[in-house]
């Protein structure tokens, strides 16, 4: 269970990202968050491993206080939640094997890891999360030599070496064409249903958030608008959250 | 365009503009004393013409040479009675005839020579009676060995007897050879490039850690309350002072026990080894909660390690210096392999006490820190409050004596109240209105503190040039290219750690982000975001820095920092402008060569 309460986000210079927003999230569930671009979805999820530090507001994951966690805590908390962002954030000089094993990190004695020693067990896992995303073959590859969307499953492969339990995805798709991107949802969906990950991924197309989500929030200008499933946001919804003038496409 | 300006004043500002231009060039030219009238001096000009003529001459190759010397008698003046003997000439060999053989000073002869060998040359000369040489012109001899020349009788002593005017015809025997200042010089520009290289690398290392502290996105991010600072701040000295003390009573204690070669040895790996069995036992990665027990024992058994880590070093100090100055000698033309291992075990004694005062520093001061830190994360604010009031005040005034220690040492006033007192006073005060005016648990920007203070430094250090750096270390180490390597290191080191931290400033935030969000600690996050993205720029800026350095090394010989800079001063000073010309030479072939090759490897390496 993830409850997010009277999150506020106000970054320097006065810029509101979020501004009081409240919602749960059950485990297991795949959340959609939608909105225009500049609503605050990146900062919400951001928020949510404190990436970004939340001006106010409580972030209650298991019954532990995410906004209060000291730093050494918030490490141990962050190797549970993976990300997968919509630029893909490989290391792009590094191979592939590497930037999925970046997803032990935060479980590896820390000496060894400096000099790019793992555990032989992480390195198997790290080539089955490959395989399980069929890019197996390209592990000993540079990352800048895939494809978009193969080094957005080497994206997804990392966020699951890290066993998590919450993966958030900042717009995971926005950067791929519209086949590429239903396969990394696919991806997505599976890793929610098959090892009951909770999902929260922000999303442009609500075509794809009909298709896979169990359940969509919506953010316009920093405020919650909508918190529901996706059938339940008609087209006088729709207005609301991305305003008047806006069209539905797809 | 829409200028609403009259014409008038446009245009009178323009000739403003022009006249204020005019007048800067005319103060310029006053000032730098800019003197046409010099550049068309008949004397200045010859002057001229011969450095030049002898600079497009490097003297790099010569010839052995074979003289043949004739000579013919000769009376300075003609004697009163008019009685000369001369020899009738061998015709057989080379022989010279003069038109006359009896002359007063200044009379003009004819000098001839026949039969000598075609093509050569050399000088004729006028021998006194005391055989001392004056040069009467260079003679040189057409295809059938024969020249003709007019000479001027020069102004001597009269004498009665016989002088001597001697042709010398000078020939080239054997194949073309290095001249001694080609070898030399050759030598020398070795010694420059190396020089270059060593400070390279020194600088190289040194710059590295610092680039991350002058990193803006890094440090940015820095950020701990005042508890946390305060401690870290009182920590820092504790543990320099520990570490420092540490290493030099460590040291002292096993100067009974490192008699040996075998000793030093068999300690090593004896240190090596229990350092490795303990750090297996001790390292588990990222267990939740533990006993406090287990807690301080694994403290205890981290200093464990760390004592014997530096007993190891000095170990392994005394074994390369003893091995180092026992295989110079064997290994032959090698040697220096020896006198390297030698000279490491010298360095290590420098370097290992350092070495310990700061990473014990480092390692209390953090401890500290992270103390003040959960002090702060988990206390009430009134305690945070109070507790920052006292750390905050004794931070202050152990800051603002150290400060004092170093200002005393500078300027020696050596008086406890001015060095001591005052300035821990002033501190604490610093310290107490810092610990009031913010609020308890605030978190104050230490990264970007760091920051302007690792760029000051930087800028202040780089704006020395090498060439006055070069000064102070030839008063410390002496004349020569090790004083000359140290200068430009540490010129390196203020250079590359700025173009290094730029690189860092550059680098894509995205993997940075995404490294971090697994859970990496900073360290991890550095290797593993920061490191991949910046080896290669960072290797293209050390051959860049490289290719400086040969250059600078050229000329840091010219305050005795070694190098081919003291051979080129030197032979400047000598007005042996050929010498000069071929160390010139030299220097533009290997910065030439520098930077292509440099070039060549950075379109490899980027």
């Amino acid at each position: 269970m993830l409850e997010i309460k009277n999150l506020t986000k106000i970054y320097e210079g006065g810029t509101q990202a979020l501004d009081n927003v409240s919602f749960s999230v059950k485990p297991g569930e795949f959340l959609a968050v939608i909105g225009l671009s500049g609503s605050g979805k990146s900062t919400l999820l951001r928020c949510i491993n404190r990436l970004i530090e939340p001006t106010e507001g409580q972030i209650i994951w298991n019954g532990e206080d995410i906004t209060a966690a000291s730093q050494d805590e918030m490490l141990r908390i962050r190797r549970k939640i993976g990300m997968i962002f919509q630029h893909f954030n490989l290391v792009s000089r590094s191979r592939v094997i590497t930037n999925v094993l970046a997803g032990r990190l935060g479980y590896v004695n820390p000496a060894m890891s400096l000099v790019n020693r793992f555990p032989k067990s992480d390195i198997e896992m790290a080539i089955k999360q490959l395989d399980r995303v069929s890019i197996a073959d390209q592990a000993y590859k540079r990352a800048d030599e895939l494809s978009g969307g193969q080094q957005q499953r080497v994206g997804i492969a990392r966020a699951m070496t890290q066993e998590p339990e919450i993966i958030l995805a900042d717009e995971p798709v926005a950067s791929l064409d519209p086949v590429l991107a239903h396969s990394i949802m696919q991806h997505l969906e599976t890793i929610n249903k098959e090892d009951g990950v909770m999902v929260l991924c922000s999303l442009h197309f609500l075509d794809l958030v009909h298709r896979y989500a169990d359940r969509a929030v919506a953010l316009n200008e920093g405020k919650l608008m909508f918190d529901g499933t996706p059938e339940e946001i008609d087209d006088d919804k729709f207005k609301e959250i991305y305003g008047k003038e806006a069209e539905r496409v797809g | 365009m829409n200028n609403k300006k009259p014409s008038l004043l446009r245009s009178l500002g323009t000739a403003l503009g022009v006249l204020l231009v005019v007048v800067v060039l005319a103060y310029g030219v006053n000032v730098t004393k800019v003197n046409f009238e010099t550049t068309r001096s008949e004397d200045r000009l010859t002057q001229l013409k011969r450095v030049i003529r002898a600079l497009v001459k490097p003297d790099v190759i010569e010839y052995d040479t074979e003289d043949t010397d004739v000579e013919v008698p000769f009376y300075l003046p003609c004697p009163a009675d008019g009685e000369i003997e001369i020899p009738e000439p061998d015709t057989s060999g080379p022989y010279l005839v003069a038109s006359a053989y009896c002359a007063s000073p200044k009379e003009v002869v004819i000098i001839e020579g026949f039969n000598f060998a075609p093509g050569g040359k050399g000088p004729l000369n006028f021998i006194t009676a005391s055989s001392v040489k004056k040069q009467l012109g260079n003679i040189e001899t057409d295809e059938e060995g024969y020249f003709q020349m007019e000479v001027e009788i020069p102004t001597r002593q009269p004498i009665a007897e016989a002088q001597q005017i001697r042709a010398t015809i000078r020939r080239q025997v054997g194949g073309p050879k290095l001249t001694e200042t080609a070898i030399v010089t050759w030598e020398k520009i070795i010694e420059t490039v190396f020089m270059a290289l060593l400070a390279t690398l020194i600088g190289t290392a040194i710059a590295i850690p610092i680039s991350f502290l002058a990193a803006r996105n890094l440090m940015a991010e820095n950020n701990s309350p005042l508890t946390s600072v305060a401690f870290s701040i009182i920590g820092w000295p504790i543990g320099i002072a520990i570490g420092g003390l540490a290493a030099i009573g460590i040291r002292n204690l096993m100067l009974y026990i490192t008699g040996s070669s075998l000793i030093n040895l068999g300690g090593l790996i004896l240190c090596l080894l229990f350092i490795y069995l303990i750090l297996r036992l001790v390292i588990k990665s990222g267990e939740e909660k533990e006993p406090v027990m287990k807690k301080v024992l694994k403290v205890l058994a981290y200093i464990l390690a760390a004592i014997l880590g530096l007993a190891a070093m000095i170990f392994l100090e005394y074994l390369s210096r003893s091995v180092g100055k026992a295989i110079i000698g064997p290994l032959g033309p090698f040697g220096f392999l020896g006198n390297f291992l030698y000279q490491m075990g010298e360095a290590s004694t420098l370097i290992v006490p350092a070495i310990a005062a700061l990473g014990t520093g480092a390692v209390i001061g953090s401890t500290l820190g992270g103390i003040g830190q959960s002090i702060s994360d988990k206390a009430s604010t009134p305690t945070v409050k109070i507790v920052n009031l006292l750390t905050a005040a004794l931070a202050g005034a152990v800051l603002f004596a150290l400060i004092g220690a170093g200002i005393n040492w500078l300027y020696q006033i050596n008086n406890l109240i001015k060095t001591l007192y005052w300035p821990a006073g002033v501190g604490a005060v610093v310290g107490l209105i810092l610990a009031v005016i913010t609020a308890p648990k605030q978190a104050l920007p230490t990264g970007m503190v760091v920051y302007f203070i690792t760029r000051t430094i930087l800028n202040g250090t780089r704006s020395v040039e090498a060439l006055v750096m070069a000064i102070v270390f030839v008063i410390w180490v002496g004349i020569g290219p090790f004083a000359g390597s140290l200068a430009l290191a540490l010129h390196t080191v203020a250079a590359l750690a700025k173009l290094y931290s730029e690189q860092v400033e550059s680098i894509l935030p995205g993997p940075l982000e995404a490294v971090q969000a697994t859970g990496a600690n900073r360290l991890q996050t550095i290797v593993y975001a920061v490191v991949p993205q910046i080896v290669s720029p960072y290797i293209s800026f050390t051959m860049y820095r490289w290719d400086i350095n040969v250059r600078m090394s050229t000329i840091i010989g010219f305050v005795g920092g070694g190098g081919i800079g003291f051979l080129l001063q030197q032979n400047i000073n000598l007005l042996d402008y050929r010498a000069a010309s071929v160390q010139m030479l030299a220097i533009a072939v290997v910065v030439a060569l520098m930077d292509y090759i440099s070039s060549v490897v950075r379109e490899r390496m980027v």
